[in-house]
């Protein structure tokens, strides 16, 4: 009986110091979601003038045209689809290089190299990972820049290929370890089972392996590409910041050589400039929002195809 | 007496992971159709036994492999085609492993890896080995779904089927009812009653009853030690050499 005392008479600073911790926790959680509504509502109150307004923004030209003269006196125009088309060539390109590197990297990691290797590969790639983007962009707009102007003889080197690879640089640290946590999570007995039906390694891993973790590769492929798209201060300093659309209708379709400029990097090099509450500061806004929704649905997309794997 | 040449033959072999001695110096041989059975206690090597026979152990970076195993005469350890070796040994493990591919594709992966195509040719394949593998009647409806989504016992039956695919002469089973039904256990041990025609099985067990009612001859391994290998009726009669036999298949060991 005097086992089960103490829990039945608890000093009441107990009862009551825990239901504080508890609703501390509650709000801890709680509030993370509170701050996304509120980060995107602050967006949205900042662009609303803009956007229903009376001296409203044409929607359809804002996502067509490619004339962006937000600082002009006369007649301002802002028609972001170049910017929309230099952030979507930086990225393209970017998962180009970063997709085929981090994925192969992550199958070397997971089933090809000794122990040993593999942990001073894991390492070095978190700390890739750990790179701060401002260095990233020091980097590109020193060592790309001179290696582009060599290589392919370009007059500058702050080029849509560049920003390309200094994006590709930082995803595929994520696509890596995501990767390698894929394929990490298909069981041993899988390999061996496959293993023992005599069939060589690249067979059993073309079709057992890659097919049984092929949600969590494709998981980190979306969370790299989100990655390259939100990036900013690299991509500001690496791609050369002139408003231009690197896409054409002949082959090879995107020119690698062209400086162009993205969407979070006009944000950055602009928002400082303009008056508060002008319509060029209320059009970045707009920008703000667009990107929210992009990477959000990446992310989204992303969420899901990982969930369809714990799912199963 | 001239001796029956003998499929598979182990002399001194001796296995370590790492520091740790998991198998010490065993030396047995089976003969051809031969059902053979080997029991023992958890941890006692079993597993380990069976995946030095087909070479898995390769994959184990830190195992290290000491005496001689011969399938017919030929060392394992010095296979020159390794895959194709691979194939003369059929292996089913202790948990049902469904590849994450269809019901057909399971069975139909072995073959198509060395170079069958033929869609008939693979069709009565798959049919030949579920039939031999007591499925194919609940499955012939339904071969595109996935293997995963059979229940536990139908997922073994499929491995059965899968490890029939290649042909095997030796059929290694693991343990292959932990995680089945008596039901479906008794359906196939006749399966198995079958296959002696066509190949040389060993079947490591963890129901004692099971070596009595299907093997012609019974090891009894215990901490990598080989303690007896005899007659099966001899080792279950109770007049076994060593007094651990006795012990063990009267359920009094320990
Ligand atoms: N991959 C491995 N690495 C290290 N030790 C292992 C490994 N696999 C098995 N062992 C050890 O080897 C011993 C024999 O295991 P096993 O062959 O699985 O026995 P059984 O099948 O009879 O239960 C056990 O002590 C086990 O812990
Ligand atoms: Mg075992």
């Amino acid at each position: 009986m005097w086992l089960t005392m103490p829990l039945l008479h608890r000093p009441k600073w107990k009862v009551v110091g825990e239901g504080l911790v508890e609703w501390l926790i509650r709000i801890c959680g709680v509030s993370a979601v509170i701050f996304v509504f509120a980060i995107f509502f602050f967006v949205f109150w900042e662009a609303k003038g803009i956007l229903f307004g009376e001296d409203r923004l044409d929607l359809w030209k804002f996502l067509t045209s490619e004339e962006w003269y937000p600082a002009s006196e006369s007649n301002p125009r802002y028609g972001a689809s170049a910017l929309i088309a230099g952030t979507a060539s930086v990225t393209v390109l970017s998962m180009l290089i970063a997709v085929p590197f981090g994925l192969g990297a992550a199958l070397f990691i997971s089933e090809f190299c000794g122990p040993r290797l593999k942990e001073v590969l894991k390492i070095t790639i978190e700390l890739l990972a750990a790179i701060p983007s401002v260095v990233w962009g020091f980097i590109g707009i020193t060592i790309m820049n001179q290696l582009v102007m060599r290589i392919f003889g370009a007059p500058i080197g702050l080029t849509v290929l560049n920003g390309a690879i200094i994006l590709a640089l930082m995803s595929v640290p994520i696509i890596v370890s995501i990767g390698e946590d894929a394929l990490k999570a298909v069981p041993d007995s899988y390999r061996e089972a496959a293993i023992g039906l005599g069939v060589t390694r690249w067979q059993m891993l073309y079709r057992v392996l890659l097919p049984a973790a092929k949600n969590g590769l494709l998981a980190a492929v979306l969370l790299g590409v989100g990655r390259a798209i939100g990036e900013t201060m690299a991509v500001l300093m690496c791609t050369g910041h002139a408003v231009n659309n690197p896409f054409n209708t002949t082959f090879p379709f995107l020119h690698p050589l062209d400086s162009v400029r993205t969407l979070p990097a006009t944000i950055a090099a602009e928002l400082g400039e303009t008056a508060q509450g002008s319509q060029h500061y209320q059009v970045l806004f707009v920008i703000g929002l667009l990107l929210f929704t992009i990477t959000f649905v990446v992310n989204m997309t992303a969420d899901l195809v990982v969930k369809g794997i714990k799912g199963k | 007496m001239v001796a029956q040449p003998s499929k598979l033959n182990v002399d001194s072999l001796t296995v370590w992971y790492g520091d740790k001695q998991v198998l010490n110096g065993i030396s047995f041989d089976i003969k051809p159709n031969e059902i053979f059975s080997v029991i023992g206690p958890a941890q006692s090597g079993k597993t380990t036994l069976l995946r030095v026979i087909n070479r898995t152990i390769d994959f184990t970076p830190n195992a290290r492999v000491r005496g001689l195993v011969e399938v017919d005469g030929e060392d394992v350890a010095h296979v020159k085609d390794i895959y194709g070796f691979r194939r003369r040994i059929g292996m089913v493990a202790p948990l049902p492993v469904g590849l994450p591919l269809s019901i057909y594709d399971n069975v139909a992966f072995a073959p198509r890896s060395f170079g069958l195509s033929k869609r008939e040719e693979l069709d009565e394949l798959v049919e030949r080995c579920l039939t031999q593998a007591a499925l194919w009647d609940e499955v012939k409806d339904r071969l595109n779904t996935l293997g995963t989504k059979l229940s536990g016992g139908q997922q073994q039956r499929l491995t059965i089927a899968r490890a029939l695919s290649h042909q095997p002469e030796i059929l290694c089973l693991d343990e292959f009812s932990i995680a089945i039904d008596p039901v479906t256990t008794m359906k196939i041990e006749d399966v198995l009653k079958e296959l002696r025609q066509d190949m040389t099985i060993i079947l490591v067990t963890n129901l004692i009853q099971q070596a009595r009612r299907l093997a012609d001859r019974t090891m009894f391994l215990l901490n990598g030690d080989l303690i007896e290998v005899d007659d099966t009726e001899k080792m279950f009669s109770g007049v076994a050499r060593n007094p651990k036999t006795n012990a063990f298949v009267a359920g009094t060991f320990g």
